[in-house]
């Protein structure tokens, strides 16, 4: 039976497949625009909604990922001991398990990082700056309760910041939007439904008289189910498609990814994302096709 | 074909019977009248006849079926063998005269063979009028029109509602024509009927029973007429 289903989908679709079942139902302009009308708008925003999922989904892969393998160690201490507790902590994470590698930080790049907030000239010899090791990890990372007793132990100024604190709700709220993303696709589809069938339901109460004709002359539920069908299956189907349009076109039209970081830039599809949207029109017409199959099933016991 | 056995009909809750203890049988090739006063319940026994009401006492067998049994869809298995007009006609006014009578091939799904629609057209005399709409008709062309919409898919049986009831002594005597051709032709006709010119100019062309209803049964009528 549900193997059926795209096969009647298409024949749905397609123009003439019917003889002239879906003609038997008298042209309504009104709520053909306006149901063609609701179907592009909810089109237009389950595209926004996937490229907004997709793109929270990116970024929680990305700060789970690539921030899971980095952590730094802060060594703040007087000028006399540093270069000793710097060493120290360096020879320390040679030995430690779960540490693929430990660099310190030179000046030219503390002063890079310092230059948006300091200028250009900033006497990074002169600030009492702490120094940075930055630590990577292996994939299976090391252990940092151990890793605190050992620097406490060996570097008492050095401090273990292994970004957790910071990272774990970012990726959690990156989730969450995600979820939330996919949520909103789902009640989109979920209110066209609804929409639809109410359109479809008025539809086929309107046309009682023409479903009293057609049963005089033989008409079985299913070809007058399909008249109905079919109408509102290829309105949703095509407003979607221009629902779809728009929505990628205003996606296409969003800035350029240029500042790395910066979420509202990189919120569009990437790659094999771009054909998600495509899925829309389809899944428009499946909605449609079971809303007013659903519709018709009942108004049609309804007038027996 | 189709038999009614002690058949019983009332509307509604708590209504009284219209109809009480009817038994009938239409057979292949027969030609019935029924007749009647106004609201006695010729339109509710055509009903009960083409499975469109179902009875609240007794038996109805069409074409060997317990109407009790019979789903929508078998219902609407039995209107293809069964052509119904209507005193008030029903077309799909948006659709024009051939479309409306071709409508029972579309909802059968079966193409019409070549010519034979323009053929059944020229034979209620409808040729010049196969585009217009129905609301363009008068009531004779209306009542044509219906008549051949209920014999497009071949019927074994004609049921007829008050075909006469709009139109003028001359059309009444046309459409009575071509119901008694169909019936030479092997249909069984049923016309439910209170025009009892009617019946007697039939029954100078074809051998016809008359039934009436009277106290809410049916009785076989002819002495009077």
């Amino acid at each position: 039976m549900t193997g059926r289903l795209p096969r009647r989908l298409v024949d749905a679709l397609r123009p003439g497949a019917e003889g002239h079942a879906d003609r038997v139902v008298p042209p309504s302009g009104y709520t053909a625009r306006l149901t063609t009308f609701t179907a592009a708008a909810m089109a237009f925003l389950a595209v926004f909604a996937l490229a907004l999922s997709l793109a929270a989904g990116r970024l929680a892969d990305r700060w789970s990922g690539a921030l899971a393998q980095t952590s730094t160690i802060r060594i703040s201490a007087p000028a006399d001991q540093m270069e000793t507790q710097t060493r120290a902590v360096l020879d320390l994470l040679q030995t430690t398990p779960g540490v693929a590698s430990a660099r310190l930080i030179e000046e030219d790049e503390q002063r890079a990082l310092l230059e948006p907030w300091f200028g250009p000239d900033v006497p990074v010899g002169e600030l009492p700056l702490p120094r940075l090791i930055e630590i990577v990890e292996t994939p299976d990372g090391y252990d940092p309760q151990g890793l605190r007793m050992r620097l406490s132990a060996e570097a008492p100024g050095a401090v273990l910041d292994d970004h957790t604190r910071w990272r774990r709700p970012l990726v959690t709220a990156a989730q969450r939007l995600r979820a939330l993303g996919l949520l909103s696709v789902g009640l989109i589809g979920g209110a066209t439904a609804a929409m639809i069938t109410l359109a479809a339901h008025a539809a086929l109460a309107a046309n009682a008289q023409v479903i009293e004709v057609l049963r005089l002359v033989g008409a079985r539920d299913a070809y007058i189910a399909r008249a109905f069908v079919r109408r509102f299956t290829r309105r949703a189907a095509l407003g979607a498609m221009a629902g779809t349009v728009a929505g990628l076109a205003g996606i296409a039209a969003l800035p350029d990814t240029t500042d790395a970081g910066a979420f509202l830039t990189q919120l569009g599809f990437e790659g094999l994302h771009w054909l998600w949207p495509l899925t829309v029109p389809p899944l428009a017409g499946a909605v449609a096709y079971g809303a007013t199959q659903a519709a018709a099933r009942r108004v049609l016991r309804e007038l027996t | 074909m189709i038999a009614l056995k002690n058949v019983a009909h009332s509307y509604g809750h708590g209504g009284g019977e219209l109809l009480t203890d009817i038994t009938l049988d239409l057979a292949p090739g027969s030609f019935h009248f029924l007749t009647g006063p106004s609201g006695a319940g010729k339109t509710t026994l055509l009903k009960l006849c083409y499975g469109e009401l179902k009875p609240s006492a007794g038996e109805i067998q069409l074409f060997g079926r317990n109407v009790r049994e019979m789903t929508r869809d078998d219902i609407a298995g039995v209107r293809r063998r069964v052509g119904v007009v209507h005193q008030d006609c029903r077309f799909l006014d948006h659709l024009s005269v051939a479309e409306n009578i071709a409508l029972p091939l579309d909802v059968a799904e079966r193409p019409p063979a070549p010519g034979d629609l323009s053929e059944l057209i020229g034979w209620v005399g409808l040729s010049a009028r196969a585009r217009a709409l129905p609301p363009e008709l008068s009531g004779g062309e209306r009542q044509r029109a219906a008549l051949a919409r209920a014999v497009i898919l071949g019927p074994e049986m004609v049921l007829a509602d008050e075909p006469t009831g709009n139109v003028d002594w001359e059309m009444s005597l046309k459409l009575l024509r071509l119901l008694v051709e169909l019936n030479r032709m092997g249909t069984a006709v049923l016309i439910a009927t209170h025009d009892l010119n009617l019946i007697r100019a039939a029954k100078a062309q074809v051998s016809a029973r008359v039934l009436r209803i009277r106290d809410r049964t049916l009785r076989l009528a002819g002495a009077e007429l």
